[in-house]
């Protein structure tokens, strides 16, 4: 440590940049595009607006909007890793190595793991709850709105850092979880774990805060007579999934600093030897990963469970059986993790409770998926993009669980760990379940927060190509499993016979890229021709939920009015109610909002020097950016106001606004 | 029309795609499916009960979905009359689908319990023939069988008699893998420091795949081997022709053995030092064979320690002690 300190960079040397063809190429691209994108903002001189009006923003529908474009960019990076290991696999086959290394291969699925759940389905999660929960929950801001974005930049910083060392060493090359003693400095002394280990605890702490902030938020902010068993079902799922942020990002948090104090001050938690137990670290990181699966998808069973009851044009069937399942689900989720490792060798005894717990998760499960097709049951159901990728999701969420629960039975998941028969199980899970939500969820609410509709043809199209993308990407890897092929392979031998599989996985993986495109497409051709769906009523879904009630795009304090509530489904039980004239006679009031502020920016900027040096082992300068965080936090919170104050006779002004806009377009 | 005619070119396509799939599979090994021993059986037994058992929800649920899409879909022009929009629960069909599920996992719970206890891979197999040991030590990025009873090893390639139940007692003297023949059936992890069990039989002749199955570095993917299961007397030969070969397994040779490799060429060890395994095993858990300081795994002097670990074949890995 004292050759460290010598060494005013720490390990940083001009070695540290890349050398190989392919990772140059992936450098340049990654360097070329954010270059651009600066170049393109500073010549529509929009750096000012930036600023001022999104990265200091407090307003959480821009936040969301933030998180959605962080996730969505990171989606095509993850994809491309996803393409470049189907590359690999359907061409490394006996004599030939294909395209990449083993260790960039494995780089590759570290990478692509890491991103996908950190900071797409994280990204995508937390973007959808920003932009809908005040909304659904009738209020005009989160619990902590400066928090909130502190949050979010430190998503950003953890996003840059992986992102990073695809140009400045090198990424981890153990697997997205980095099982010890592979991920020990003994057998990992490059500075790959080093950034997985830092990108994750800063993501990680600001996803605990948000965690924190969503729940305070749902418990405190709801619009008077909203009481929990009115609210809206997603806030439901929401509060659920914020329960086990709050539980299991802790044990994430520990468990990395654990594992970075084996690393860098030799100490022997997770060793192989010296009294360290790798297998307590596989314990831990579980007792983390497993809830962390439910914390994606609970959200996700929120957005499907609005979906199909809007576009069945009932009330979702079986709201208190919901209720029940969800918290089924968050107790249960703590009582799995073993059967992510019943291989370890643990007694009969162990894997037989953990298998047992495992299925019981099933019950509330498929109870949740019973209610869904009742609320279609005797509904007139209106088949927008949404509501296929609902149908999607049915499909291949109930054959993914099939798979579930049959690896939950621990003899037969002896047979099925670490092949790719479970690399196609929780795939299906997880994109089935997860992103087909999220997607869902982003073409249920775009109008409510950008004022126009987006195009149902291309997304019914991309639906179509991730469907029968997925099919071909990953029916090939349940039967490779059943052959024997194990996950992470860069290299197989040809008389095994996998080749063709590998290949139509290829093909597969290339529909979904397609699938992505067109959603990328679906974006730009929606924003070119948004005249044609701009939604002038609030309302374009004949929506149940209070988020419809206020007019699209939502005005920054989102409702000008605090709607009272009566019901669940408040604002479809409004509708069904004679026109009340006095409402709109109400008289306008002073609106308090949150100001803008930067230190959310900054503080992230610190978190992410602070990271980076200790990667690097730059000591000196990480010692000062953690000062400058505590610097810029007590200054933050010793200072009195942080509000601003939007006069009744703006709101009233605004309001009347938008009224004439509305009627002239 | 011009419906039908996308409707029939889809199903054609389909069509096309699960004969070749059917086609494909037919003439391919799928090893879960196919297994050669008594555990494979049973494990597969499981697995195709288990499906089984899912249809009596898949089936619903797909029929249900479909129907529901198709009856009530927005042109439907009976949809309007059925409408329902209030129609938001029902205690008695809420309850059978709590039931319903309850009711299948409750068996399936019976079946993992049993099946827990009776395929644990720490359980001796029911057999007359006598059992064999066969230690595994997986390195980097090979695996070595060592023969206790024959005093012989093998790296890369491991030979047992048929119908013989085999007690594979595995570690690792490198990150953690995992021991995988899945005609023979499932897998468990080799870990340092601490010891495995898995005991498995093959009732047929014939070679099988053997893989590690969870990532340990570099070389990882092609760290594979062949388990061959032959005649009691083709066992015998080899292990004379193992017998004969010029290298020796001593700890000298061992510890030049830690060095990362990718060679996976068979290599036969005429002579192995006793006791080997073991002192592999708890030289991890003994402080001063190690330097610990800075993580480096080196072994150090073992001269007096190697002696008193002969009967170290105690210490089973934590969570198995139980057993």
């Amino acid at each position: 440590m004292i050759g460290a300190f010598a060494n005013i960079l720490g390990r940083l040397t001009l070695n540290a940049f890349p050398h190989d063809p392919i990772t140059i190429g992936g450098a340049v691209f990654m360097v070329g595009s954010f270059l651009a994108v600066m170049g393109m903002v500073t010549y529509f001189k929009r750096w000012k607006w930036l600023w001022k009006d999104w990265f200091t923003s407090l307003d959480p529908k821009k936040i969301g909007v933030m998180y959605m474009v962080v996730a969505l960019v990171m989606l095509v990076r993850g994809g491309i890793d996803a393409l470049m290991m189907r590359a690999q696999q359907a061409t490394s086959v006996g004599a030939s190595h294909g395209i990449l290394s083993s260790n960039h291969f494995q780089q590759v699925f570290s990478a692509h793991g890491t991103i996908m759940i950190f900071f797409v389905a994280m990204g995508l999660m937390f973007g959808l709850i920003n932009l809908v929960l005040p909304l659904q929950l009738g209020a005009r801001d989160v619990a902590f709105p400066f928090l909130n974005s502190m949050a979010f930049w430190l998503f950003v910083a953890g996003m840059i850092l992986v992102n990073l060392s695809l140009f400045i060493g090198e990424f981890s090359a153990a697997g997205w979880l980095a099982y010890p003693p592979l991920s020990e400095l003994h057998y990992s002394p490059g500075v790959g774990v080093d950034y997985w280990i830092w990108s994750l605890q800063i993501a990680g702490i600001g996803s605990l805060l948000s965690g924190i902030n969503f729940l305070v938020t749902i418990f405190k902010m709801r619009a008077p007579g909203m009481t929990l068993m009115k609210m809206p079902m997603f806030a439901w799922s929401v509060l659920g999934a914020m329960t086990l942020v709050i539980f299991a990002f802790p044990i994430l948090t520990a468990t990395l600093a654990l594992l970075f104090l084996d690393r860098i001050l030799g100490t022997h938690f997770f060793t192989a030897g010296g009294g360290g137990n790798a297998m307590m670290y596989v314990n831990l990181i579980w007792a983390w990963g497993h809830p962390e699966v439910y914390i994606l998808i609970l959200p996700a069973f929120g957005v499907f469970s609005e979906v199909v009851a809007t576009f069945s044009r009932k009330m979702l069937f079986g709201y208190k059986s919901m209720v029940w399942a969800i918290w089924a689900i968050v107790f249960l989720s703590f009582t799995v993790w073993l059967h992510h490792f019943f291989t370890m060798g643990a007694g009969a005894d162990v894997n037989a409770f953990f298998g047992i717990m495992t299925m019981i998760i099933a019950i509330p499960t498929g109870v949740k998926i019973f209610n869904w097709l009742f609320t279609m049951y005797r509904g007139n159901i209106h088949f927008a993009t949404p509501m296929l990728w609902f149908l999607g999701f049915i499909v291949l969420f109930t054959i993914g669980g099939v798979a579930g629960v049959l690896m939950a039975v621990p003899p037969a998941d002896f047979q099925f760990h670490n092949s790719l028969f479970l690399v196609a199980h929780f795939h299906t899970m997880i994109v089935s379940g997860v992103l087909f939500g999220d997607f869902a969820g982003i073409m249920y609410w775009f109008p409510k927060v950008f004022g126009f509709r987006l195009n149902e043809r291309l997304g019914k199209y991309a639906f179509f190509c991730w469907l029968v993308g997925f099919i071909l990407a990953f029916v090939p890897l349940y039967i490779l499993g059943l052959m024997g092929a194990t996950r992470r392979l860069d290299h197989y031998s040809a008389s095994l016979g996998w080749q063709p599989l590998f290949i139509v996985a290829g093909v597969g993986a290339l529909i979904i890229a397609l699938g992505v495109a067109l959603q990328i497409l679906q974006f730009i051709v929606s924003f070119v021709l948004r005249d044609n769906t701009r939604d002038n009523t609030g309302d374009p879904w004949n929506g149940r939920t209070l988020e419809w009630s206020t007019p699209s795009p939502a005005p920054f304090y989102n409702f000008a009015h605090i709607p009272e509530v009566s019901t669940k489904d408040a604002f479809w039980a409004m509708k069904q109610r004679p026109k009340n004239e006095k409402d709109k006679e109400l008289p306008y009031h002073d609106i308090v909002l949150p100001q803008n502020t930067g230190v959310g920016v900054y503080i992230a900027a610190g978190a992410f020097l602070f990271g980076f040096c200790m990667i690097w082992h730059i000591f000196w300068l990480a010692a000062l950016s953690l000062l400058g965080i505590i610097i810029l936090a007590v200054i933050r919170t010793s200072r009195d106001s942080h509000e601003q104050v939007v006069s009744a006779s703006m709101v009233e002004r605004i309001e009347a606004e938008r009224l004439r806009g509305g009627e002239a377009v | 029309m011009n419906k039908k005619v996308k409707f029939s070119f889809i199903g054609l396509v389909c069509l096309a795609v699960l004969l070749t799939a059917a086609w494909y599979l037919h003439r391919t090994n799928l090893p879960v499916l196919e297994p050669k021993g008594q555990v494979g059986h049973q494990e597969l037994d499981l697995i195709i009960f288990g499906s089984v058992l899912s249809l009596v929800v898949i089936v619903p649920v797909f029929m249900l979905l479909f129907t529901f899409a198709w009856r009530y879909r927005e042109g439907n022009p009976r949809a309007k009359e059925r409408y329902r929009p209030e129609l938001d629960h029902s205690i008695a069909t809420e309850t059978i689908w709590w039931l319903i599920p309850s009711a299948l996992i409750l068996v399936l719970s019976i079946v993992t319990w049993n099946s827990s206890h009776q395929l644990d891979p720490y359980r001796p197999l029911a057999s007359s023939a006598k059992q064999m040991n066969i230690q595994v030590i997986a390195l980097d990025w090979r695996w070595l069988f060592i023969y206790p009873e024959q005093h012989v090893a093998s790296m890369n390639f491991v030979q047992f008699p048929q119908n013989t139940p085999v007690d594979f007692t595995i570690t690792s003297d490198a990150p953690m893998n995992s021991f995988w023949i899945p005609q023979l059936g499932g897998q468990i992890y080799a870990m340092p420091g601490m010891t495995t069990q898995l005991h498995l039989i093959a009732s047929h002749l014939g070679e099988f795949n053997g893989y590690s199955a969870n990532i340990s570095g570099k070389g990882f993917a092609d760290m594979t081997f062949v388990a061959k299961s032959s005649t009691p007397g083709g066992f015998n030969n080899w292990v004379r022709t193992v017998r004969q070969s010029h290298q020796k397994l001593s700890e000298e040779t061992y510890n030049k053995l830690l060095q990362p490799s990718e060679d996976h060429s068979v290599i036969y060890y005429s002579n192995v030092q006793n006791g080997l395994f073991d002192a592999e095993v708890m030289k991890y858990m003994v402080p001063g064979l190690m330097t610990g300081t800075d993580n480096q795994l080196r072994i150090t002097q073992r001269t007096s320690a190697s002696s008193h670990q002969s009967h170290s074949s105690t210490y089973k890995s934590m969570p198995g002690m139980s057993t």
